[in-house]
């Protein structure tokens, strides 16, 4: 009795308790119901499933690139020569926007292989530059006809709106000629 | 009896007897029938009924398409094609849903700049605003997600763009696009769910909408007057004055609305909304619906990131806005304790940013320059979260205009600080529809500085020191009223 008057006092109560422990209860359940519906929207395993690619580039020559599907995105691969890993190597990378240097962009001892992801970080659209015939920007790397961004032989950012380098995906070699994106 | 009393007697004894069950008819009556109007007021007063029609059009048309439409990447375009060709007139059904949602814009926007002009969001009607500044962004998710259905090229492009938007929050943005698209890029599963989408959410704006038409029956209209009414020599019955008169502008915009239907129904479009999507090829140059574009514009009039080397900067102004204050209010105590918490919350604030930007920075060579251009806030997070917030700056509108005069009639500053508004406005309009270089982009950004300084800065000014105009004593007693005495 005593312990009950002191709590009225305070202006708290059993039943006080009662409901917050229910409202608590009633929040977890709600939460615990409302997930799969949430989840039911992320990636299904199918989906999921799709999500890594691997490419044959035995045949790709110096100075090509190609273009393969990955995730539903486009991701270039170019295979550079000498002469193009030299000279994306002699610039002065740490004053560029998005500064990293040619190695940090490629796996070492596949030098020559350049793999990007095909989005321009401006607003998504895909660069120019893949193709023999594609108009290559002013460095001679690719272009995004949508707001005019450059990028270098290393995909780098060199003029225009894009914020960023286009980015690298996850891959790796697993073979001199095969490479696995995702 | 408790409940209120059913008070009409009907002639009519079916009507009665379903009256007496459930007082429909009496509802009606009272709703819109012999519902007190402001007697002043004039056809900008018609937009929000004509909003409603379009918005019934828009379900009834929409409800008919989706049963002659496939929402599959590999067939919905020819789905449309084929409603375009060979389903009944399915080309009217068409033309009508795409042209109706530009006209249900225009009629909305017009319905939001009267309640700017004569002061419709004050007190009473604040929640009532509200209300409706959340069917406007309803209205808008709703037209995006209809955008995409016909997966043209305009569709894919432009879903990918704006969901992109999502990826520039830090942290949790790409899991927020993942799970938007429920995939990895914009495919399939995203143009299932927006179809799902795009169906089920005319049925909630209808409620808001119902919400919307409920509050403004406890308050009443706004008038052009702005005061409001007080006695019956202020005011009309609904039914027949604003039947009526609802009933002409409804279809004088009507008439506006079929003739574009008819003559121009392409005249809106952008041709890229005639090639089918290709993910690999992007259209040269994406661009949203015109109603969307002067948010679009506000989007992209943000360019300049928001780097260490800038905060530093703003740390400084910051500190040296403590003896500022410690001088400007060296009377009032407890305005300067105010004004040094506000400053140290926002000191404390940046300064935990940076350093969390600073922490999570990975760069390759680390030196004092590097550690300088690290960026905290990217222009692009900038520009999304200026394009949420203009919009929701609206919801807080009541909050910010305290003057107690309604109408603009009676604010001469306010009046013209409107109208630059609405030019800005147009502006922002024009920007969104061209390149981001250049003068549009100059023009877009003073246009965006307005329309931010404006609510923010300029009304809140004018509420305090503006000086207004003599109001008049009621509606009847107003110069401007056309029809005096009664």
């Amino acid at each position: 009795m005593d312990s009950t008057k002191k709590h009225q006092a305070d202006g708290e109560t059993r039943r006080d308790f009662l409901y917050l422990t229910a409202g608590a209860m009633g929040a977890v359940a709600a939460g615990t119901a409302v997930w799969p519906l949430v989840d039911s929207m992320n990636p299904a395993a199918d989906t999921l499933a799709l999500a890594s690619t691997e490419v044959n580039v035995g045949s790709v020559e110096a100075g090509q690139t190609i273009t393969v599907v990955w995730r539903g995105k486009p991701v270039f691969v170019h295979r550079r020569s000498a002469a193009e890993i030299s000279e994306v190597r002699a610039e002065a990378w740490q004053e560029l926007r998005d500064p990293q240097s040619d190695q940090s962009r490629v796996k070492s001892g596949h030098d020559e292989w350049l793999v990007l992801l095909g989005v321009c970080t401006h607003l998504g659209c895909i660069p120019m530059g893949s193709k023999v015939t594609d108009v290559k920007g002013d460095y001679n790397g690719w272009f995004c006809p949508c707001h005019g961004s450059h990028y270098d032989k290393s995909g780098r950012i060199r003029k225009g709106p894009a914020p960023t380098n286009l980015a690298v995906p996850p891959y790796e070699f697993i073979s001199d000629t095969l490479i696995r994106i995702g | 009896m408790s409940r209120p009393a059913q008070t009409e007697k009907f002639q009519n004894p079916v009507v009665q007897w379903i009256d007496e069950r459930l007082p429909i008819f009496t509802m009606l009556i009272k709703e819109y029938g012999v519902f007190p109007m402001p007697k002043n007021a004039n056809y900008l007063w018609s937009f929000g009924g004509i909003s409603l029609t379009m918005l019934i059009i828009m379900t009834v048309t929409g409800v008919v398409l989706a049963m002659s439409y496939v929402p599959h990447t590999e067939m919905a375009f020819d789905s449309v094609e084929r409603i375009m060709r060979d389903v009944n007139y399915g080309w009217l059904l068409r033309y009508v849903h795409m042209n109706g949602a530009s006209f249900f814009f225009i009629a909305v926007y017009i319905h939001i700049m009267r309640g700017l002009y004569f002061g419709s969001y004050k007190k009473p009607r604040e929640l009532l605003w509200i209300v409706g500044v959340v069917i406007f962004l309803l209205m808008m998710a709703t037209a995006f997600m209809g955008y995409a259905l016909p997966w043209s090229q305009m569709s894919g492009w432009g879903v990918t763009v704006i969901t992109s938007l999502f990826a520039k929050f830090p942290l949790v943005g790409d899991g927020i696009v993942t799970w938007l698209w429920g995939g990895f890029s914009v495919d399939n599963p995203t143009l299932n769910r927006f179809f799902a989408l795009h169906f089920l959410m005319p049925f909630v704006i209808l409620g808001v909408v119902f919400i919307h038409v409920w509050a403004l029956h406890v308050t009443g209209s706004n008038n052009p007057a702005g005061v409001e009414p007080k006695s019956e020599k202020d005011t009309l019955p609904f039914h027949p004055y604003f039947t009526s008169k609802d009933g002409f502008a409804l279809v004088a915009f009507l008439t506006v609305f079929l003739a574009t239907v008819f003559f121009a129904p392409l005249a809106l479009t952008e041709y890229d909304h005639f090639k089918a999507y290709d993910s690999m090829v992007t259209p040269p140059h994406i661009v949203p619906e015109w109603y969307f574009l002067p948010f679009y514009a506000i989007l992209k009039s943000f360019v300049y990131d928001f780097t260490v080397t800038l905060s530093l900067l703003a740390m400084a102004g910051l500190l040296a806005a403590f003896p500022a204050a410690y001088v400007y209010f060296k009377k009032d105590v407890q305005k300067r304790n105010l004004a040094f918490k506000g400053v140290g919350a926002l000191l404390g604030l940046l300064v935990l940013v940076t350093l969390l930007a600073l922490v999570t920075a990975n760069l390759e060579e680390p030196s004092l320059a590097a550690y300088l251009k690290v960026v905290i806030v990217p222009a692009a997070l900038q520009g999304v979260l200026a394009m949420f917030g203009s919009i929701l700056l609206l919801m807080v509108l009541p909050w910010l205009d305290t003057s107690p005069v309604k109408s603009a009639r009676y604010r001469p500053v306010y009046k013209k600080c409107l109208l630059l508004l609405l030019i800005s406005f147009i502006v922002l309009g024009y920007a969104g529809a061209q390149l981001p270089e250049g003068w549009p982009v100059i023009a877009g950004q003073v246009a965006t500085i307005y329309y931010f300084a404006h609510f923010l800065v300029i009304v809140p000014y004018l509420s305090r020191k503006e000086k207004t105009l003599p109001v008049p004593n009621s509606i009847h007693e107003d110069p401007r009223c056309a029809s005096k005495g009664k």
